[in-house]
């Protein structure tokens, strides 16, 4: 297959599976949600025809160097298509959702747009993708047209979205300007034999950085989330919390990798101090949340924090860890956010207080809950635990000791309130009644994805070395 | 290839933990079953283990396996265990056979003993808790060190929530997990630091500890990070100022909760912080010895105090707890042949007398329904057995020869001696304090009159799984005392080994 096709075969068949969600579901009637399976079983086929037919070899620039084909692409292109297949499992929950092929093909468009933003290789793609990815975005947080708290969630996010946008797209026409050239490699090449000054740089990367720390909910710029994550449908928040955040920091690498060298330019010290910030205010806020996705809301963002470290790191091995980390992060956050939107139908609720006996009425969805959120917290034997090692090795490799040490204290207080929430879930009960007699049951979508979730919360906890192998493999990439 | 005890041993209660999972929650009885046959597997197998390391002569790391995990990093699944490390496998064993037994309990006559309520979890997380203690005390890699503690830390926050005292169980539980994880984390920041220095001083990345303890740390580097990774994991081992969790971590939890912990757990704790702590950064370890020695007498003296003014049963052994593993820490603080072999036997005798007091406390209070001393009395007559399995205890808390405890602590006032002899006065006051606060509480609980508001309630005795549990539990504390060849040549082979990486001190 020609390299021109294979760099961008992941998006020509998402657009074709687009195209059929789009010219037969207006035909489909009855019960049965069947956008949502063809959602489903279409993105596991595209995952599986890209493993077959686009697996990179070597790294290659396409499209007059707009599109870059290399591993680091590939791996974030089946990462982000695998939680959108797992988003698809869980909108078939949703009734609201479940039956509305529009939802469907937002996700499909956001999906695309992220894919873009991992492979994007130029100033002018990159922008493409970025606002290809958030704009159906916005309109999915906003879905719920008959609820005020998603309609409010849809339009914080398009505002503050568009805000941001605005702040980086002027950054970038400035970057455009100083240097005569939108590529990414070039850019690095010109920065690195020191033709523009510091100073005019640093502010240039300050109007980038404040899109990209946006997109990844990375404090001063985190305060959307929890609203966004609050008011938007759960499997929606799920998708924003995890892909989206993904392919923010996809970008996030590549771009400062390719084009900001580090010797001349400190933005490794920056994102330490952002890095630090981040976790603690992420965290520290998580603690009197008694909503669980306002709960999620921040603890994603302290999550954000603890990525960041391995970007600091900016080192083989650190992002490694960054890509290692943000792949047990989206199975493990998707998990959690799974289980909230499958209780939150079922109790008619999010707060933790309605989570009283849930381990008497549902053992497996408590331990589910369980191993999801030890794994936020660092727990093995859960993915989250080797993750945070592999990120923290990283930073005391290369001599962030301080930051490392910022982000262990910062895990003592995500226990405290994960645990907290499981108290909730095994030790108080419900009153005066029996809960046994009033057992979850779940449908068979949520059942399955939550099941392919928690193996795989599992699976990155214990087998590590494959996955290792991968994403030191995508790491290479940048280099 | 020789057939893989670790493993087996190390994956036995995480296997019966799934298992476990998987059965109905009303058949009770089919539950403990199998709680009661991995457990009997895993304590006949850490036995064999041992039995095979004794009667072979054995020294260095035996039972050796070791599989590629991550050849990228240098982490292998590494299991090994020496002189040192046997004895805490077989107790964890014994400790685990007993808990289950005393778990079991039974429901008549208003006394509802034991686990009665959902032990499906309840023996689910346990086994999860001792895979990972054992887990620990197998590794011979740092990452699967950490990997194993923290398995070892988080169930023990569901198992106090869930079935602990209600009056204290949630703070306790929390508080317990925060300081735990706290001291392990802070320790994980120092062995990074170890594998990174270490890969730059012999261009071998690897988290394998044998292979750190040749990596030739730097005094200064072994200075800096020493007092970190030993504190870290010390604070499981209940050193003093960081033992606080300890004694409201032992009386929230339920009876074969606190018999791990007491047993079990802050061994965990001492034995990381000299296997990673000491034998690692020998250098470091001899800087810093004299703070060690200085806490841990603090941990002595002012453990065995606390615990003579204490009304609530439970916390008299909770703080003789924080009392004794002083001893442990003082023993690792003198570096020297006898300080090092009495807390490697200490490390055993302790445990092992220990969950026999948190058994008898929880069998006194799940019939009396009260841990306050002066409401006590008169148990002697109703449960015999429970009472001479405390007065043997007893014994052995007091270091009386011919019991472990004297075997144990000997060595280490010895070490002390050698190394500081006003140490040594002043921590044998803690001996004094000690015998009188056990013999009070064995003429308060058991031979005063019992009680009229006690009486009323007819109190019986205790189940034969009860006693079987005490019985095994004496046996190895008489056995120990009498004929210390048992053990002690084995822990001197592994102490052997320590001294070697000392540089011989």
């Amino acid at each position: 297959m020609p390299v021109l096709f294979q760099s961008i075969l992941p998006e020509i068949l998402l657009l074709l599976l687009a195209l059929v969600l789009f010219i037969f579901e207006p035909f489909w009637k009855g019960e049965r949600p069947r956008s949502g399976w063809v959602t489903f079983y279409g993105l596991l086929l595209v995952m599986i025809a890209s493993l077959l037919f686009g697996v990179p070899q070597g790294s290659q620039e396409t499209f007059g160097g707009m599109i870059r084909l290399d591993w680091f692409a590939f791996l974030f292109k089946m990462l982000f298509i695998f939680g959108a297949a797992l988003t698809a499992l869980f909108f078939m929950d949703q009734e609201d959702l479940a039956h509305r092929g529009e939802a469907h093909l937002l996700l499909l468009a956001a999906t695309l747009g992220m894919c873009l933003m991992a492979s994007a290789n130029d100033l002018v793609m990159l922008y493409l993708a970025i606002e290809t990815t958030s704009i159906p975005l916005y309109v999915l947080a906003g879905f719920f047209l008959h609820e005020d708290a998603s309609t409010e969630a849809g339009f914080k996010y398009l505002f503050f979205g568009a805000l941001t946008s605005a702040v980086m797209l002027y950054g970038l026409s400035l970057l455009y300007g100083f240097a005569g050239t939108t590529s990414l490699p070039s850019l690095g090449a010109m920065f690195g034999a020191g033709q523009i000054s510091l100073g005019v740089l640093l502010g240039i990367l300050a109007l980038i950085a404040v899109g990209l720390a946006f997109k990844v909910s990375v404090a001063p710029f985190h305060f959307w989330a929890p609203d966004v994550y609050h008011g938007a449908p759960t499997a929606v928040a799920g998708f924003l919390s995890t892909a989206s955040k993904a392919a923010g920091f996809a970008v996030l690498m590549r771009f400062f990798l390719t084009a900001f060298p580090r010797a001349q330019i400190p933005w490794p010290l920056l994102l330490a101090i952002l890095s630090a910030l981040t976790m603690t205010i992420g965290n520290l806020l998580a603690l009197p949340q008694t909503n669980l996705k306002r709960l999620l809301a921040y603890s994603s963002i302290a999550h954000a924090g603890y990525v960041l470290i391995g970007v600091v790191a900016a080192t083989q091995l650190g992002l490694t860890s960054v890509i290692f980390y943000l792949i047990v992060y989206l199975i493990t956050n998707l998990a959690a956010f799974g289980i909230v939107m499958v209780l939150g139908k079922r109790l008619g609720s999010d707060q933790v207080s309605a989570y009283n006996g849930l381990s008497r009425r549902s053992p497996w969805l408590a331990l589910a809950l369980l191993a999801a959120f030890l794994s936020l917290a660092g727990m093995p034997p859960f993915g989250g635990f080797v993750a945070k090692v592999f990120v923290f090795a990283a930073g005391v490799e290369a001599g962030y000791t301080w930051l490392v040490f910022v982000g262990v204290l910062n895990s003592i207080v995500g226990l405290y309130y994960y645990l907290n929430v499981m108290k909730y879930v095994y030790l108080y009960r419900l009153p005066g009644e029996d809960e046994e007699k009033h057992p979850i049951v779940l449908p068979r979508a949520p059942a399955i994805g939550l099941g392919v979730l928690l193996l795989g919360v599992i699976l990155f906890g214990t087998v590590f070395a494959p996955w290792f192998g991968l994403s030191g493999q995508a790491a290479g990439g940048l280099f | 290839m020789q057939f893989p005890f670790l493993s087996v041993i190390v994956f036995t209660p995480l296997v019966a933990a799934l298992i476990i999972l998987t059965l109905p929650a009303q058949r009770k009885n089919l539950i403990r079953s199998v709680a009661l046959a991995a457990a009997t597997f895993d304590f006949l197998l850490s036995l064999w283990v041992y039995i095979t390391y004794l009667t072979q002569g054995l020294s260095g790391y035996q039972f050796v396996e070791q599989y590629n995990w991550l050849p990228a990093l240098g982490i292998t699944l590494h299991f090994g265990v020496d002189g040192m490390s046997t004895p805490l496998i077989l107790l964890t064993g014994v400790v685990m056979f007993t808990g289950v037994l005393i778990s079991w309990g039974e429901e008549r006559n208003g006394v509802s003993a034991g686990i009665q309520e959902r032990p499906r979890e309840f023996f689910a997380f346990l086994f999860i808790l001792a895979s990972g203690v054992f887990g620990v005390f197998a590794s011979l890699d740092l990452f699967m060190l950490f990997f194993f503690y923290e398995i070892a830390v988080f169930p023990m926050y569901l198992l106090i929530v869930i079935w602990g005292w209600v009056v204290t169980r949630e703070y306790a539980a929390m508080k317990l997990t925060l300081y735990l994880f706290v001291g392990s984390v802070i320790s994980l920041v120092g062995a990074l630091a170890m594998v990174w220095v270490a890969y730059q001083n012999t261009g071998v990345l690897s988290f394998d500890l044998l292979q750190l303890e040749r990596a030739g740390f730097s005094a200064e580097f072994q200075r800096l990070w020493f007092l970190p990774v030993f504190l870290g994991f010390a604070v499981l081992g209940g050193i003093w100022p960081f033992h606080n969790w300890s004694p409201d971590g032992h009386v929230a939890a339920p009876t074969a909760v606190s018999m791990f912990h007491a047993g079990v757990l802050m061994k965990l704790g001492a034995f990381a912080a000299l296997r990673v702590g000491i034998m690692l950064l020998p250098q470091g370890a001899k800087y810093w010895s004299w703070l060690i020695l200085g806490l841990a007498t603090v941990n002595v003296v002012y453990g065995a105090f606390i615990a003579f003014v204490q009304t609530d049963f439970k916390y008299v052994i909770g703080f003789s707890s924080v009392s004794h593993m002083g001893l442990v820490m003082m023993g690792f603080a003198t570096l020297t042949r006898e300080g090092l072999t009495g807390a490697g036997l200490q490390m055993f005798s302790h445990g092992v007398m220990t969950a026999l007091f948190f058994a008898v406390v929880g069998m006194v209070y799940d019939r009396a329904h009260t841990r306050h001393i002066p409401d006590l009395g008169g148990f002697a007559k109703v449960m015999p057995y429970a009472a001479i399995g405390f007065i043997i205890g007893g014994l052995v808390s007091m270091g009386m020869p011919g019991f472990s405890g004297f075997i144990a602590e000997f060595p280490i006032f010895m070490g002390v001696w050698k190394t500081q002899w006003l140490i040594a006065v002043i921590a044998a006051i803690s001996i004094v304090v000690t015998a009188s606060y056990i013999m009070l509480i064995v003429g308060r609980v058991f031979f005063r009159e019992m009680p009229e508001a006690l009486a009323h309630h007819h109190i019986g005795d205790i189940t034969p799984l009860d006693k079987l549990a005490l019985v095994v539990l004496c046996l190895f504390m008489v056995g120990l005392g009498w004929f210390p060849g048992l053990m002690v040549p084995m822990v001197g082979r592994g102490v052997e080994y320590i001294l070697r990486l000392l540089g011989g001190a």
